[in-house]
């Protein structure tokens, strides 16, 4: 069969072969092939990403410093002590609380952007292409500048607060100010990437609905609540998703803020901006390598992560398909 | 699914069996790829022509120049140098000797750092195997009992340098504040911490847009520096809530930090940086290392910093080892290399372009040390200031996590800085995150 189904030439013509018996190769190529064509994505899955996350849940169940020849283990001791550790809900409420004050205006931001971008402009590609600009730029690069804005002593904006005579502010030291100084590295870089999914999505809002309720009288901003918005439902519930996910596990930014040094890791000296990612780091990768630990809070970390996308994922639904 | 309909659709069916074979070729390709990769990383016994060296270092030793030299009395031997950040150095060796690969053939050890490694001497090559015993009368008996394993068997660590202290001050700012700017009176003002305290409160209440020094963090660490016992005692047990010389140097920085005397500025920011290029502050302690780093942050201030004593006598703040882990595979030409870095004359030539000083006492009395100075700090006779301090200091044991201790400490003091707590609520703090090091 190896040989005939080689050798017969398939001629043009004959392009509908009479049905003949089919061999267990043919058999398998037409079942088993497609699973091999996706199995390198899953292989790969399967090694680099389940493997680990069930790894590290078995890590987080030893006393397993890196630095000790010895792991016993130790049951759910690592989670005892993580929730019992200031520290941890600190570094907890500092993440929910930069990643509120980023997602929320920068997701609002990037639909008024895609609105505005969605009208007849001059130049579109100019500005859609430049809205994209920021995402391109290295996290450390933005972290790094926005760093220099926002220091105390020859930061530009305390140079502009000083103009107007507001006063400086020391924008690491406090808790709020910290946050806010975060937050606004982190809409820097995805507010343009939101805008122009948002704007993916409008494209495909039928444009007589737009007519119509123009002849209606309706204004720019009445449509944008009344038609995109719902209409752009799945695209919002995606972003909010992948945008909780994402300000979960916030690092580099408050990590390069701090200065990069240890002050960076524990996020201020009074542990002000230091979120669940550095929490994790500082015990994983500073001094004790405590890696049971570190996957203990890995762990908890990615439970934070199921529930909140969930409760935003339920929040986001309310919105309705139809006015 | 989809790709076996849209073909059949078309005129031209392709053979199908080939389809299969192209699939488990493409997976093939991608296993022997990953294969050949790995292959690449193992690479294979080097033959006598080349050898090449890795040294991984925290910052600018300036042994470029010295590479050079030894590859003229070598041409077969290359080396790479790689510099990582302070604290991120000693993560990655210490990550590397537990994983088992990744260090380098010689590596840079600070001395916050160094008892952690020589704990573990069966990770290093023991120097005395490739002939530094005969160096030990040359060097510091301190500095050489540090990179020793604990049972005085094996030698893990070869002293760079030392660090001992003196104060850097800005003669301009001095003299804004009415202060005497010759390092002899201005030595003589500040015999000790309470003194150095009060000039502090003349300077911020003369000058108004400078502080008196950066940050109280390094004040701090310069006061436990000169103290018999610091933060570890000898058996490796943290000390800082029993030892009354931390609470002591803790008290008195927390005074001048209430003198307002502190610029707030955290060491190794691009802050303080900036601080030293914008005058930000008047003083610093600076030892030995830290001359080079100045010079370079500030090229401006050239001719407007010079050196003092500091307050409260002698004591040490950093200094380096050099260590072979046994990771390397070339330890013979690896040792070499070391002994030739640190041979006196690369000592003295270290010492002149980065402020790195000898820890050979010997060259303390070399004239190619004694009259060294630089234009940069005034002329003022680096070479002596520096010799002095190294001569007069008193050795202190550092322990395992001694530069975490410190920083955490250091987090404290910034805590008060910042006004977020009373100094009270942050030494307690301090004790109950110490507790956690350990």
């Amino acid at each position: 069969m190896t040989a005939t189904q080689t050798e017969v030439p398939t001629p043009v013509r004959r392009q509908r072969p009479s049905p003949r018996p089919r061999s267990l190769l043919y058999r398998l190529d037409l079942h088993a092939s497609p699973y091999l064509y996706i199995a390198p994505f899953f292989v790969l899955f399967a090694t680099f990403g389940l493997f680990p996350l069930a790894y590290t849940a078995w890590v987080s169940l030893h006393d397993w410093a890196l630095l000790k020849d010895e792991h016993p283990f130790i049951g759910l001791a690592n989670y005892r002590e993580l929730l019992a550790d200031d520290y941890f809900w600190n570094a907890l409420g500092n993440t929910i609380s930069i990643l509120i004050l980023s997602t929320v205006p920068q997701l609002l931001l990037a639909l008024g952007l895609a609105h505005l971008l969605n009208s007849r402009l001059r130049g579109q590609t100019f500005f859609r292409l430049g809205m994209l600009l920021p995402n391109v730029t290295s996290v450390v690069a933005v972290a790094v500048i926005f760093s220099q804005l926002f220091g105390r002593d020859f930061g530009l904006i305390n140079w502009i607060l000083g103009q107007l005579g507001v006063g400086r502010i020391d924008w690491q030291a406090g808790t709020a100010t910290s946050h806010i100084a975060i937050s606004v590295m982190i809409m820097w870089r995805w507010t343009g990437y939101n805008a122009l999914i948002y704007l993916a999505a409008m494209q495909s809002v039928p444009r007589d609905l737009y007519e119509s309720a123009t002849i209606d009288g309706a204004s720019s901003l009445r449509q944008l609540t009344q038609i995109t918005i719902p209409m752009i439902r799945p695209t919002i519930i995606f972003t909010v998703l992948i945008s909780t996910i994402y300000g979960l596990q916030i690092f580099a930014e408050p990590q390069l803020f701090g200065g990069g040094g240890p002050s960076g890791i524990t996020g201020g000296t009074d542990r002000q901006f230091q979120t669940l990612a550095l929490y994790l780091y500082e015990h994983g990768f500073r001094g004790g390598f405590e890696f049971g630990y570190a996957s203990a809070v890995a762990w908890v970390m990615f439970v934070v992560i199921v529930i909140a996308a969930a409760v935003n994922f339920l929040l986001i639904r309310r919105i309705r398909s139809s006015s | 699914m989809n790709l076996h309909s849209a073909g059949a659709g078309r005129p031209h069916v392709p053979p199908r069996r080939p389809r299969l074979v192209r699939g488990l070729a493409a997976i093939l390709a991608l296993t022997v790829g990953g294969a050949g990769l790995a292959a690449c990383g193992s690479g294979s016994e080097p033959g006598d022509e080349t050898i090449k060296l890795t040294i991984n270092l925290f910052g600018d030793f300036g042994y470029q120049p010295l590479y050079e030299k030894y590859k003229e009395l070598h041409p077969n031997v290359e080396i790479e140098e790689r510099v990582a950040e302070y604290a991120a150095h000693h993560t990655n060796l210490a990550q590397h000797l537990a994983t088992g690969s990744g260090a380098a053939d010689i590596e840079a050890v600070e001395v916050g750092y160094i008892a952690q490694f020589v704990a573990q001497p069966e990770k290093f090559y023991n120097l005395l195997d490739y002939g530094a015993g005969s160096l030990e009368s040359e060097y510091l008996p301190w500095k050489w009992q540090q990179g020793l394993s604990k049972d005085g068997k094996s030698l893990i660590g070869l002293g760079t340098d030392v660090g001992g202290m003196a104060m850097c001050y800005r003669t301009d700012k001095f003299a804004e504040a009415g202060l005497p700017t010759a390092r002899d009176e201005v030595s003589a003002l500040w015999p000790t911490w309470d003194d150095y305290i009060e000039v502090g409160k003349q300077y911020v209440a003369k000058v108004s847009d400078s502080k008196f020094f950066d940050s109280s963090g390094n004040m701090f660490r310069a006061i436990v520096g000169q103290a018999p016992v610091g933060v570890y005692d000898t058996n490796d047990n943290i000390v800082v809530g029993t030892n009354p010389d931390i609470k002591r140097a803790w008290d008195t920085t927390v005074r001048a930090i209430e003198a307002g005397l502190s610029a707030k500025i955290a060491a190794w920011t691009p802050e303080w940086n900036t601080g030293f290029a914008q005058g930000s502050f008047a003083t610093i302690v600076c030892p030995a290392w830290m001359t080079a780093y100045i010079e370079a942050q500030a090229p401006d201030a050239a001719g407007k910093w010079d050196i003092a004593q500091v307050p409260g006598g002698a004591g040490n703040m950093g200094g380096s080892h050099l260590v072979l882990p046994k990771q390397g595979k070339h330890p013979e030409v690896a040792a070499d290399l070391v002994k030739f870095l640190l041979s006196p004359e690369n000592q003295i030539a270290v010492f002149k372009e980065k402020g790195n000083f000898p820890s050979l006492p010997k060259l303390y009395e070399d004239p190619a040390i004694l009259d060294f100075s630089k234009p940069f700090f005034n002329n003022a006779p680096m070479g002596k200031i520096f010799a002095e301090a190294a001569v007069a200091l008193k050795p202190q044991y550092e322990g395992p996590r001694a530069g975490d201790v410190m920083n955490t400490i250091g987090q404290g003091l910034g805590r008060i800085e910042q006004g977020q707590q009373s100094p009270a609520d942050a030494w307690q703090q301090v004790l109950s995150d110490v507790q956690k090091l350990t």
